[in-house]
């Protein structure tokens, strides 16, 4: 467990630069979240001329109207952000965008958010997080210690700071599947976790003399082989829908994969574990070395492996 | 833990069996589904945003309606001081949210009072009396009374509005022809229409966009026009605008409602007689005819303006008396604007207003795209699962992908069930539900291969195997299932199909976990008494 003097300094280096990425770069906020209308169109003739579009669009003054290739090189996404005036001004917007493409162009998706619902979208999405982390830290309490229960929240939180700055950083698109990426990469790490702290649980009862850290590192190996494995499946699992699924699902799928796949790992085992020390997990124990007349479990776990 | 009662046995393979069964009816073509029985045809219903379609929110205006109900009551008070002759009816006005009525000299003041409080009706009905009232009548001192509705008699109003808007709304939408619309209320004001396979909702938004309500009322014509453009009229008129065919011309039009849209009961397109151009022919109730009649026969020569939500259709002078009760209204209308004017009078006018606060449609194109997305995404998400775990165990690893596909299959059954509604985001639900339902079995058998190291028997090391690991399973598997059910509370449209996808699969995961694995090992033992677990 001594790499925990490099795990902790690490986890808190990424989490600042998560935060401050955050708090400048801010996230991509969909229209789901800040309003406006999100058009998907695709050129009826070949490849989309983009920069004319673009300066067809500007020509409306919408203000910052944000245009990109989506997809296939006829499929263009197009952005236009709320307009002032409230419900009504935004389908006014849509209805002269429609205009000024006119012919050329098939509308494969049209949404248009307006003030009201993107400002409920938003409450409900924080609040959401909110409870869920309340939810699980009051289920974890209630099925473990409460060190237990705040070492996961601690580590999965963190999962989540780290995930966000991720976000922040790629400017991927954030919007209401993206609170559904965070929820799921919550749950899913808290998976781990839970099956970490369930074996650590049961060798304190079993080994009651052992030391603190070499106890986590038993644990922390015998459980290594079921998360590496589960790992691999979830991994499969998101590789392939971030492959194939297509560019609709694309900013829920990358942020999932980041959260659950390269995040959710590492915390587990390098900060939910020795973290319980610091929580005051197993005080009373010896620190070190000698063990006494109880029986010394061996150290399992692929030996090729065995953490120091 | 490993011996599992014959009747167990048989519960858990009958309820697997029925619920994949469930899921049998989406594989039908629409035809044969139609032939099968009404409970056997529960299947699932495509997202909008797999199926194409369009998702419209509207928001009922209850500002209007808290208006309007002021101003009903200011008429009732109006009508009670006529009836009682407590004052002159013009002295009851709206102030702010109430309505104020000073009683004439010489009227007893608490008279006046006890009169109007007829007007503060219990709410609530015979059955439910709420103790509530639906008015406040107080003496504000200085010979004023003040009459305010009460708060739970305006939510009921707009209750009330919401219902009727609705109503309207489905007559407004099913006129377009599609397929099954869904219309729902949402919230307390707020409506949702869903009409799949909707591409350009351009028209149904038109439609629901405007109130439609039809009055029939006489143009001033003692007030040159020039004044009226001034805005100067007499407080009985107003000013209104004529149709964009008609370049806005500006109308001096009577206050007075001579006949009302309510009294309309039909009304259809047609094409005019005369020039074939194309117009709305309409036919009243008695009601509606006989006040037709009285001022088609009082006003002959004088024009008779129809007017649509404060606009003017047309102003067609009265030539001569309208017993029958029908007519017909032109003005320059094309094909399309003809038949729209009649569905919304034949639906009805809405009582408030309707915002549309959300709009998301999906053309058919990218629908189809995202299903082959999903389904591809789907297929080799699960081979490159089963795949490694067949790799990493054996035989034990086929009993893992079996549960995994029966798993599967229960999900879809489960959906089926319910009819519920399958989006993208469900189907990568379902695809992350294959990720992490391996998780169960490989909890299991990484227990069962510690035992077996630990020198156990194979019979005792799956024993203790299974059961070590099943509390495990069930710990962690709740922690994603309480992500999933609040995310299912907030969130809406194809997010929530995840949610529903992900929470049944974690349901259905544990179900195989706890059943379906240990059967299948049971039975494999039971059959091949091994010495050892190759594992």
């Amino acid at each position: 467990m001594r790499f925990r003097r490099i795990s902790f300094p690490t986890s808190a280096v990424l989490s600042v630069v998560a935060m401050v990425a955050f708090f400048t770069l801010g996230l991509n906020f969909g229209i789901d979240f800040i309003g406006g209308t999100l058009i998907e169109v695709q050129s009826k003739s070949g490849p989309a001329d983009l920069g004319r579009m673009r300066s067809t669009l500007n020509a409306l003054n919408f203000g910052d109207v944000n245009l990109q290739q989506f997809g296939a090189p006829t499929d263009v996404l197009i952005r236009v952000p709320q307009q002032p005036g409230g419900e009504v001004a935004q389908q006014e917007a849509l209805a002269k965008v429609r205009a000024a493409l006119g012919n050329e162009v098939e509308y494969r998706r049209v949404e248009v958010v307006g003030p009201r619902v993107s400002g409920e979208l938003l409450t409900y999405g924080i609040i959401g997080l909110m409870l869920a982390i309340f939810g699980i830290l009051v289920y974890l309490w209630f099925r473990f210690e409460w060190q237990f229960a705040l070492g996961a929240m601690i580590a999965n939180v963190h999962d989540l700071v780290l995930t966000i700055g991720f976000l922040s950083l790629t400017q991927i698109d954030f919007d209401l599947s993206s609170i559904a990426a965070l929820l799921t990469v919550l749950g899913y790490s808290l998976n781990d976790t839970v099956v970490i702290y369930d074996r650590i649980r049961e060798m304190l009862r079993r080994y009651k003399r052992l030391p603190m850290h070499a106890l986590l590192n038993v644990a922390v190996n015998a459980t290594l082989s079921r998360s590496i494995i589960t790992h691999v499946t979830t991994t499969l699992a998101l590789l392939s829908l971030l492959i194939f699924g297509g560019p609709v699902i694309f900013a829920f799928t990358a942020a999932m994969t980041f959260g659950a796949v390269l995040v959710g790992a590492y915390t587990s085992i390098f900060i939910a574990a020795p973290i319980l020390i610091y929580l005051g997990v197993g005080r009373g124990r010896e620190m070190t070395g000698d063990t006494g007349d109880e029986a010394e479990p061996d150290p399992r776990g692929r030996p090729a492996r065995a953490k120091p | 833990m490993f011996y599992i009662s014959r009747w167990k046995i048989t519960a858990i393979l009958a309820t697997t069996l029925f619920v994949c069964l469930c899921g049998f009816p989406n594989f039908l073509s629409e035809k044969t589904l139609q032939s099968l029985p009404t409970w056997a045809q529960r299947h699932i219903v495509l997202g909008l945003d797999l199926q194409g379609g369009s998702h419209i929110l509207l928001e009922v205006d209850s500002n209007a309606v808290r208006k309007e109900k002021i101003e009903t009551l200011r008429d009732d008070v109006r009508r009670i001081v006529r009836e009682n002759r407590l004052g002159s009816p013009a002295a009851a006005v709206v102030r702010g949210s109430s309505v104020e009525f000073r009683p004439r000299q010489g009227v007893d003041l608490s008279l006046a009072m006890s009169k109007l409080r007829e007007l503060a009706q219990p709410l609530g009905g015979l059955l439910s009396a709420t103790g509530q009232r639906s008015a406040e009548v107080v003496d504000v001192g200085n010979g004023i009374i003040r009459l305010t509705p009460t708060e739970p008699a305006i939510i009921e109003r707009i209750r009330q509005s919401v219902e009727q808007s609705i109503q309207i709304v489905e007559r407004r939408v099913n006129e377009l022809g599609t397929v099954e619309p869904s219309i729902q209320r949402q919230g307390v004001d707020r409506i949702l229409v869903q009409v799949p396979g909707l591409q350009d909702p351009s028209r149904l938004k038109e439609l629901l966009g405007k109130t439609a309500k039809m009055t029939f009322r006489l143009v001033d014509t003692n007030v040159p026009v020039e004044a009226a453009i001034q805005g100067r009229v007499p407080p009985d008129d107003e000013v209104l605008k004529g149709t964009k065919a008609e370049n806005f011309q500006p109308y001096v039009i009577e206050k007075r409602v001579m006949v009302s849209g309510e009294d309309l009961v039909d009304a259809q397109p047609g094409f005019d007689q005369r020039n074939g151009e194309p117009i709305v022919t309409f036919r009243f109730n008695s009601n509606g005819a006989r006040r037709f009649a009285r001022v088609t026969q009082e006003n002959v020569g004088r024009p008779f303006a129809i007017v649509l939500d404060n606009e003017v259709i047309s102003a067609p002078v009265i030539r001569e008396p309208i017993l029958g009760g029908s007519g017909q209204i032109s003005g320059n209308f094309t094909v399309e604007q003809a038949n729209d004017l009649a569905i919304l009078l034949r639906a009805g006018a809405l009582p408030a207003p309707l915002t549309i606060i959300e709009e998301r449609t999906v053309g058919p194109g990218l629908g189809q795209d995202s299903i082959d997305a999903g389904v591809r995404a789907a297929w080799i998400g699960s081979l490159m699962v089963a795949v490694f775990m067949f790799a990493t165990y054996g035989l034990f690893g086929f009993f893992a992908n079996a549960a995994v596909a029966v798993n599967i299959t229960m999900i879809i059954g489960v959906l089926s069930l319910f009819n519920a509604t399958l989006t993208l985001p469900g189907i990568a639900g379902i695809v992350l539900t294959v990720g992490m339902a391996v998780d169960s079995n490989v909890l299991i058998y990484e227990r069962v291969r510690e035992e077996v190291r630990d020198g156990r028997s194979a019979i005792s090391a799956l024993d203790s195997g299974f059961s070590r690991a099943l509390a495990t399973i069930l710990d962690s598997n709740i922690t994603t299932f309480i992500a999933a059910a609040v995310l299912f509370f907030i969130g809406s449209g194809p997010v929530r199909g995840f949610a529903l996808t992900l929470g049944i699969g974690i349901i259905t995961t544990v179900f195989t976990a706890f059943t379906l694995t240990r059967l299948m090992v049971a039975a494999w033992y039971r059959w091949l008494r091994p010495r050892t677990v190759p594992i």
